[in-house]
């Protein structure tokens, strides 16, 4: 029997790992665009002025940390639709218990990590051992949290003290800590997904549960794991808005629809929402995308409502560029 | 001797077949008619005609809703931008009506004309972009929004003028035995008839089960997957602009309105039965989920207990009855 | 040959101890007894087959010794012990393989990861990637494998049969001691049979003992020693295949001996005029292709994985349309360029994949037997309420022409038996009143009987005037089935064969002609 020929076979493993998936390419495209845009019709300061430059970052970092546990959760074949109330939880807590006091600072981290890790078990075993679909879990637990925040507190609550601030608005040399903690957790995560045999055993879960499960697999507890990672990046993107409003107020999260707009950005950066496949190097980059959108929106003095008309189409189209040439039918 | 057998036999099996009905039921029904005698107890309102029909006033709207979802839900999508279609019908019309009354039915037909609008781009998105259908509404209900909020320049503009708000806030009155009937009953009656026609007796119903249920095999069974789907979402849309219409008339102008109403609506048809992997739904069990969960709300006001636990019942509710759905299929597997 | 394997390693077969035995092993479940008072031995070494129809206990046995189920009462024993599992990955911790029909593997990820799924090699929780792919590359070894794909190749890039030679060497990682194979060959082409023949002998040659279930009796005949038939949760008998022949073990499955397998022949003069005629219809895989079907006629389409049969069957049925060509209906051109446009001109698909493509499982019998015939009416045309009126009339008389066993056609068709739901979709085409059948694999994976049953229905079909074209991997249908043989290769069509012609012949033409064998027809992968 003659043996195939192991050239052609390599030659396509090589070329599909060289495609670059097309998140990057829209990121430098969204880059050139903006910038020109923001040449043309405003005054050209978006890349040269250091504050509006480092603005695009720093608001990326909110949506990036929790971006980074929503990519986990997604490559696990789950959702997560708890992060918005999440974050405003942890935003209000925090500042309700800090009060503006530098000694309670530790006692508030720990306390609001501490709801954080609740959370994420309770969604990962109503979805695990309750056997209920990840969108109505974590759907139901963003009702329950939103009631709860909502009927203890109405508005900004308690306060940060200016230690805390360092968080959001502290820099090391130039750069903004922020932006390094991001970059941290983006790493992290990277790592997690593609070095540890967590990261692995997460892949096959998201990719076939059933194939998981028949290799040992302890389907269970890696889901909950990766459930509490991320409701542990929303924490700690609860934290990072409330170092930088000084206050936390019930409608932080919800406001910036970090539930929706993480799962954009994953789907944006490659990770299919099926699971199994995708990567945190791509959520960022549809991050930055999202933050490159923002600050040119701003620059050109586009009204904020039509900047949500603009995600909207932009978040549509981006994925429309991805799927339109599938042969399978879309649900 | 032999006939006495013969009798208890026979009595044995209808009995049987009795109980097997019974079992068939869906539980929405019961349940529902637990909690609204529940309700009933602890407010007498509620034991009157008048009463009932205050309630079926303030629910049909989220019966309306819930109709056009499960249609959706049974192809096998998701529609998300039910919520904001509702928000701009009642900020835009308070806008467009420049409180004139005169301007009520035009309003309200540029309203539809919307909805046709959002249904079918919807429709043709995930159709022909592939874009699963979850993305796709979300995308459109950001579009709605800021879309409705921009028109408005982020505020209403007016008030909603009376003839506007009675299909959602006006009775029929001087009914025998009833006393007043709400417009928006019958409204939903008319719409829960031809919704029940095209569901369940219609050729259009099945082949929305077929593709929820194995798309695939639909296709090469000459199902018009494309076209089938987009009327899908066009009927929800609509729905929701009358579902808005109602709402508006019932509450009035208010920029939050529509807001967390496409959770609800899910968790309406979750409650009706309806799965949401698609192949399975029902237009009268749906209509009573939205009922249910109405009267769950009523049930928790009257219990003393403020707003927000509202979101956190609503919560657990679809929690439990789609974990109750879940763990029970897999006993019967 | 084989037997010298055997005997060559171990002398006389008869002194070999049982790698696995099963005794007196019950099995009951609500309402049915699946497994009554089973006993076998597996021999290391050996190829041991299973066979017998659908219902008849196979794929619980296999569950039981793979520790997905429990039997009621019994023994299992390995190499000498008496073990119990609670759970699958207990099984394959002692050296219990399984590779199912459908593959467990995960598509995104690489053959290493694939292979090493929960055991990679790792320092404090890092896995080291060096040592996986070393590991993998090792096993691919064994499996003769290393030349045809590296560890780190995504599944998704595999063959049918590469990712199956993945699974294998995922058992060979485990240790196994007994490995299970479920309908192996169902997916595979003639040549990708035989490698996996190959591959087998290696197996055996390791002293591994190895479990064959399959509805396919001439693989049957040419892998295994012993045969196994199972009926009705009963053992019939355990057989050396050397002293039976195919008709001896059909018997024994079914009960009584079946006269033949296939219904005979058409006649050439019963052949009517030309129903389908496609004139030189190419797209992006076919090229120029030109055939005729008549009236009455089944016309077998023959050919290697990838030379385009079913690509033929989508293409006249407008599921990837030709982009030039014409095709003509009863000598009309018609322009297909959707299954609707087809279906409303008679034609009828009987897809590969049943349950991917045939039927909507959550859906009653009902309404898949009407899904069809509901698709050309008007969208909003009215149905009756499930079970009066017309369509009632139509369900049952359908449901009876094809021999559906069911207590009800309320049941949803997730319920039904593989053969069963076959003929499902036969009876949905029936109802749309087709007069040109496409069938494409109509019995894979179906057991003898109700394989025997469609055969008769095809001929059936054709006897009554419609039209058949029929693909099949499996080269005894060709031949037992059609009354001309249309052989496929490259996306053309490579030849044309009469009724009853050899397989070797068969072969050869879809091959291409021998001087022209390359690395393409063996692996049967077009690429």
């Amino acid at each position: 029997m003659a043996t195939t020929s192991v050239p052609r076979n390599q030659v396509k493993q090589i070329l599909s790992a060289i495609r670059i998936p097309p998140v990057y390419i829209f990121l430098v495209v969204i880059f050139i665009l903006g910038g020109t845009l923001d040449l043309l019709f405003s005054d050209g300061q978006m890349f040269t002025n250091p504050a509006i430059t480092m603005n695009i970052v720093v608001r990326s970092v909110a949506l990036g940390i929790v971006a980074v546990g929503q990519t986990l959760v997604i490559i696990g074949a789950s959702i997560d639709l708890s992060v918005a109330y999440l974050i405003s939880v942890t935003a209000v807590m925090c500042s309700y218990i800090m009060q503006g006091d530098a000694n309670n600072v530790p006692k508030a981290i720990l306390a609001v990590l501490g709801i954080g890790v609740v959370v994420g078990l309770v969604n990962g075993l109503v979805i695990t051992k309750l056997r209920v679909n990840s969108f109505i879990a974590t759907l139901g637990m963003s009702l329950i949290l939103s009631g709860l925040i909502n009927a203890t507190f109405s508005n900004y609550t308690g306060s940060v003290p200016q230690s805390f601030e360092y968080f959001g608005y502290g820099t090391i040399g130039s750069i903004p800590v922020s932006i390094i903690v991001l970059l941290i957790f983006v790493v992290a995560g990277w790592l997690l997904l593609t070095r540890t045999k967590f990261g692995a055993h997460l892949y096959g879960v998201g990719g076939n549960r059933e194939a998981a499960r028949l290799s040992g697999l302890r389907t269970d507890r890696i889901l909950i794991g990766a459930h509490v990672i991320c409701s542990l990046t929303a924490v700690i993107t609860g934290l990072f808005m409330v170092s930088r409003l000084r206050s936390g107020a019930p409608w932080v999260g919800p406001d910036g629809i970090y539930d929706l707009e993480s799962i954009a950005t994953s789907v944006v950066g490659g990770t299919a929402m099926a699971g199994g496949k995708g990567g945190v190097w791509g959520t960022l980059a549809g991050v930055l995308i999202f933050g490159v959108l923002d600050t040119t929106f701003n620059q050109l003095g586009v009204n904020p409502y039509l900047k949500t008309v603009l995600r909207g189409v932009i978040i549509v189209l981006a994925v429309a560029s991805y799927t339109f040439r599938a042969k399978k039918e879309a649900a | 001797m032999t006939t006495s057998t013969v009798t208890q036999t026979d009595s044995l099996k209808v009995i049987r077949s009795i109980w097997d009905w019974i079992r068939r039921i869906p539980p929405v029904y019961p349940v529902f008619l637990v909690i609204f005698i529940a309700v009933g107890i602890l407010n007498h309102n509620y034991q009157t005609a008048n009463g009932i029909m205050t309630f079926l006033r303030r629910v049909s709207p989220l019966a309306i809703l819930a109709i056009g979802e499960m249609m959706v839900l049974a192809t096998g999508g998701f529609d998300l931008s039910i919520g904001s279609i509702v928000t701009m019908v009642v900020i835009v019309s308070s806008l467009l009506l420049h409180n004139d009354p005169a301007n009520a039915l035009p309003t309200i037909g540029i309203m539809l004309g919307l909805g046709v609008l959002i249904g079918l781009t919807n429709g043709l998105v995930v159709s022909f972009l592939k874009v699963p259908s979850f993305i796709a509404t979300l995308g459109m209900m950001l579009l709605v929004r800021g879309g409705a909020l921009y028109w408005v320049g982020g505020a209403p503009q007016g008030y909603l003028t009376d003839n506007w708000r009675s299909f959602g806030r006006d009775y029929l009155e001087n009914i025998p035995l009833l006393g007043r009937v709400p417009y928006a009953l019958l409204i939903l009656l008319v719409i829960a008839v031809v919704a029940y026609l095209i569901f369940h007796r219609s050729n259009f119903g099945k082949q929305i089960l077929a593709i929820g249920d194995n798309v695939r095999a639909s296709q090469l069974s000459g199902v018009n997957v494309r076209l089938v789907r987009t009327m899908v979402f066009l009927i929800s849309s609509v729905l929701a602009v009358i579902g808005g219409v109602m709402i508006g008339g019932y509450g009035g102008v208010n920029v939050t309105i529509g807001q967390g109403l496409e959770m609800q609506t899910i968790a309406a048809c979750v409650v009706g039965g309806t799965l949401l992997t698609g192949g399975k739904g029902s237009v009268p069990n749906v209509i009573f989920g939205a009922f249910t969960m109405e009267a769950i709300f009523n049930l928790l006001n009257l219990l003393g207990l403020p707003k927000p636990y509202k979101d956190v019942i609503q919560g657990l509710i679809i929690i439990g009855a789609v974990a109750y759905v879940s763990l029970s299929s897999r006993k019967k597997a | 040959m084989v037997d010298e394997y055997i005997q060559g390693k171990n002398g006389k077969t008869a002194d070999k101890q049982p790698v696995l035995e099963v005794r007196n092993i019950i099995k009951r479940f609500p309402g049915v007894l699946a497994l009554n008072d089973v006993s076998m031995k597996f021999l290391p070494g050996e190829v041991h087959a299973v066979v017998g129809e659908n219902g008849a206990g196979k794929t619980t046995l296999m569950k039981i010794l793979v520790g997905a189920y429990k039997p009621d009462s019994g023994e299992i024993l390995l190499q000498g012990e008496k073990v119990a599992f609670d759970h699958p990955v207990e099984a394959q911790a002692k050296g219990l393989s399984i590779v199912y029909q459908e593959f467990n593997l995960l598509p995104e990820r690489t053959v290493a990861q694939n292979i090493f799924l929960g055991r990679e090699p790792s320092r404090l929780g890092l896995i080291d990637f060096r040592r996986l792919n070393k590991m993998a590359e090792d096993v691919l070894k064994e499996v003769g494998a290393e030349k045809m794909f590296s560890p780190s190749a995504p599944v998704s890039s595999l063959s049918v049969a590469e990712q199956q030679m993945v699974e294998i060497a995922k058992a060979i990682s485990l240790d196994a001691k007994v490995l299970i194979m479920d309908e192996p060959t169902a997916a595979l082409t003639v040549t990708e049979v035989q490698m996996l023949s190959d591959l087998v002998n290696r197996l055996k040659g390791r002293g591994m003992a190895i479990i064959f279930i399959s509805h396919r009796l001439k693989e049957v005949f040419d892998i295994a020693e012993t045969i196994t038939v199972l009926k009705d949760g009963s053992l019939v008998g355990t057989v050396k295949t050397k002293d039976v022949q195919p008709g001896d073990i059909v018997a024994m499955m079914v009960g009584h001996a079946l006269d033949h397998y296939f219904p005979p022949l058409g006649k050439p003069e019963d052949f009517g005029e030309v129903v389908l005629r496609v004139k030189d219809g190419s797209n992006d895989f076919l090229k120029g292709i030109s055939f005729e079907l008549h009236k009455g006629e089944v016309l077998g389409i023959a050919g290697l994985q990838g030379s385009g049969r079913t690509e033929l069957a989508q293409a006249i049925f407008g599921v990837v349309p030709f982009k030039t060509g014409t095709i003509e209906l009863h000598g009309k051109p018609i322009d297909i360029k959707t299954p609707t446009t087809a279906i409303r001109n008679g034609m009828g698909f009987v897809t590969e994949d049943r349950k991917a493509e045939g039927i909507v499982p959550q859906q009653p019998i009902r309404d898949n037997i009407l899904l069809t015939v509901r698709s050309i009416q008007p969208i909003f045309g009215m149905t009756y309420k499930d079970g009066i009126g017309k369509e009632r009339k139509l369900v049952s008389t359908l449901g009876k022409q094809v021999d559906v066993r069911t207590d009800s056609y309320d049941r949803e068709a997730q319920f039904l038996s593989g053969g069963n739901q076959q003929k499902v979709v036969l009876a949905k085409w029936l109802a749309s009143d087709a007069d040109v059948f496409i069938f494409d694999e109509p019995t894979r994976g179906i057991d003898v009987e109700s394989k025997a049953s469609i055969h008769d229905m095809i001929r059936d079909l054709t006897n009554k005037g419609t039209a058949v074209l029929m693909i099949s991997s499996e080269l005894p249908e060709i031949i037992g089935m059609s009354d001309r043989i249309l052989v496929m290769w490259d996306g053309k069509i490579a030849g044309e064969l009469p009724a009853k012609s050899g397989e070797q012949e068969i072969m050869m033409v879809a091959t291409g002609h021998p001087e022209q064998v390359d690395e393409q027809s063996l692996t049967g992968r077009k690429e």
